[in-house]
């Protein structure tokens, strides 16, 4: 307990190329560029499966074999591969795949199963094609393109450690080193950083979560739950 | 024997000396009692940290759904485990129980918990309150109510919580490899620290991957044969 005390309090590992800080920086680079080439290439797809309504298996189980596939196993391979090599790039290629099922999932979920009535409704007042599904089904489906959005964010933020294993920066890298020289105070550490950034990010991300969604969703959710 | 990209090959078989192909069936036969190996351990970390997950969570979301008051501490605590992420976890119990298989089996239990407690909580919600009348109007006791009518009724849901946590399961038990009990994981690992051995990376992910269909196909199967009365309804 006194040398993980020590070990946070000691001024060196706050500056430097291998400081908390850098460390910390480059672990949200590697989440945030992940996760914006994942949302490019999911939530426009999954949109637009829901909107036509076609599609459901390729976006569900997508979703499901996604689960399959091992990041770990991904990321080994990326790195192995001459072209793209040890390093961070290998990392961000296998955690944007990572990221993609639960986008696709939610995003085609969501504008799915936005309510007949109230497409009828729009459906009623001229509403068609683009403007329907920009003002009332993306609105409707905001919640759980938000939820899917944090659930992968999360999964991102909390696997991109992994980056350490191959030649990556980010918090891994005490994990990783920890490892290696068998010292248990630098290994807590590490963990201890990866998960508070990963409960941070999630907590965060429930508020921007709870902001975006549209106040008719939440009043109508908070009835159903007091009806249940 | 490579399948896999011959422009991608040609390439790198002008760096590296020897042939290093992605997909090779010479490999998967000079090699079958280490993979043999390396899925028996798989599938045993798999199914005692599934396992342990199960019999802490369905218990626990049995006395949330009595005693409600608990039911968003004990979700939020589940939340903020199934959050951490697994390396740090495993990095955690290190310290505790060493280099030894508890160290990946505990941390993907704990891991696990949260998906399975999720889903015997909701499914015992959505036990229809007239069915729970009915046997309460026939006599039933609190506890046969909860095994003859609440449990049966939930198991679906409760069934899909664990084939989640299943293949997630399979998925991260790779990350053992770090402590020595990866399962096909320490393959992959192995395979990566051996200069870039992409037979064997290859062969070890596809094999993680086959584990996880097959797991989920059995839990399939025996969701069917536990719950026979979804079965006639289906057909109906």
């Amino acid at each position: 307990m006194m040398a993980l005390w020590d070990w946070f309090t000691d001024p060196a590992n706050w500056t430097g190329s291998n400081g908390i800080p850098v460390r910390f920086a480059q672990q949200m680079g590697i989440t945030l560029i992940a996760m914006a080439i994942a949302m490019v290439i999911a939530l426009p797809l999954g949109v637009y499966l829901g909107h036509k309504g076609k599609g459901g298996f390729l976006a569900i189980n997508v979703g499901n074999v996604g689960r399959a596939v091992p990041t770990f196993g991904l990321l080994m391979i990326f790195a192995a591969w001459a072209p793209i090599g040890v390093g961070n790039l290998a990392a961000i290629i296998a955690l944007i795949i990572f990221a993609i099922p639960p986008l696709l999932t939610n995003a085609y979920i969501g504008v799915r199963d936005v309510d007949e009535e109230v497409r009828g409704a729009a459906r009623g007042m001229g509403f068609s094609g683009l403007l329907m599904l920009r003002k009332v089904e993306l609105p409707n489906a905001v919640p759980l393109i938000a939820a899917g959005i944090r659930t992968s964010t999360v999964q991102v933020v909390a696997t991109a450690s992994l980056a350490a294993l191959v030649g990556g920066g980010g918090l891994g890298v005490y994990v990783v080193e920890g490892f290696a020289i068998q010292d248990d105070t630098l290994l807590i550490a590490g963990a201890i950083l990866t998960a508070v950034l990963a409960i941070s990010v999630d907590l965060v991300l429930a508020l921007i979560q709870r902001r975006v969604t549209p106040r008719g969703l939440t009043l109508e959710q908070a009835a159903i739950e007091e009806m249940a | 024997m490579p399948f896999f990209g011959s422009a991608v090959l040609a390439a790198e078989t002008t760096v590296e000396s020897a042939p290093n192909p992605w997909l090779s069936w010479s490999y998967v036969t000079s090699h079958t009692e280490q993979l043999l190996q390396a899925g028996q351990e798989h599938i045993l970390l798999t199914l005692t940290a599934v396992a342990l997950a199960i019999v802490i969570a369905i218990p626990l979301g049995i006395l949330v759904r009595r005693y409600p008051r608990w039911e968003s501490p004990v979700l939020a605590l589940g939340g903020v485990l199934y959050t951490i992420p697994s390396l740090a976890l495993i990095s955690v119990l290190w310290p505790v129980f060493g280099l030894s298989p508890w160290t990946v089996v505990v941390a993907l239990a704990l891991y696990a918990l949260l998906v399975v407690l999720r889903n015997t909580v909701v499914g015992l919600k959505g036990v229809p309150p007239d069915a729970v009348d009915a046997a309460r109007g026939m006599g039933y006791s609190k506890v046969a109510i909860l095994w003859k009518v609440e449990f049966p009724l939930a198991l679906p849901t409760i069934i899909a919580g664990i084939r989640i946590a299943t293949v997630s399961t399979v998925g991260l038990v790779t990350i053992g490899a770090l402590v020595g009990y990866g399962g096909f994981g320490s393959l992959i690992y192995s395979g990566f620290l051996q200069n870039f051995w992409h037979a064997q990376i290859m062969t070890a992910t596809l094999a993680c991957v086959l584990l996880a269909i097959v797991l989920e196909i059995l839990l399939q199967i025996a969701e069917r044969l536990l719950t026979p009365w979804a079965r006639s309804a289906r057909e109906a």
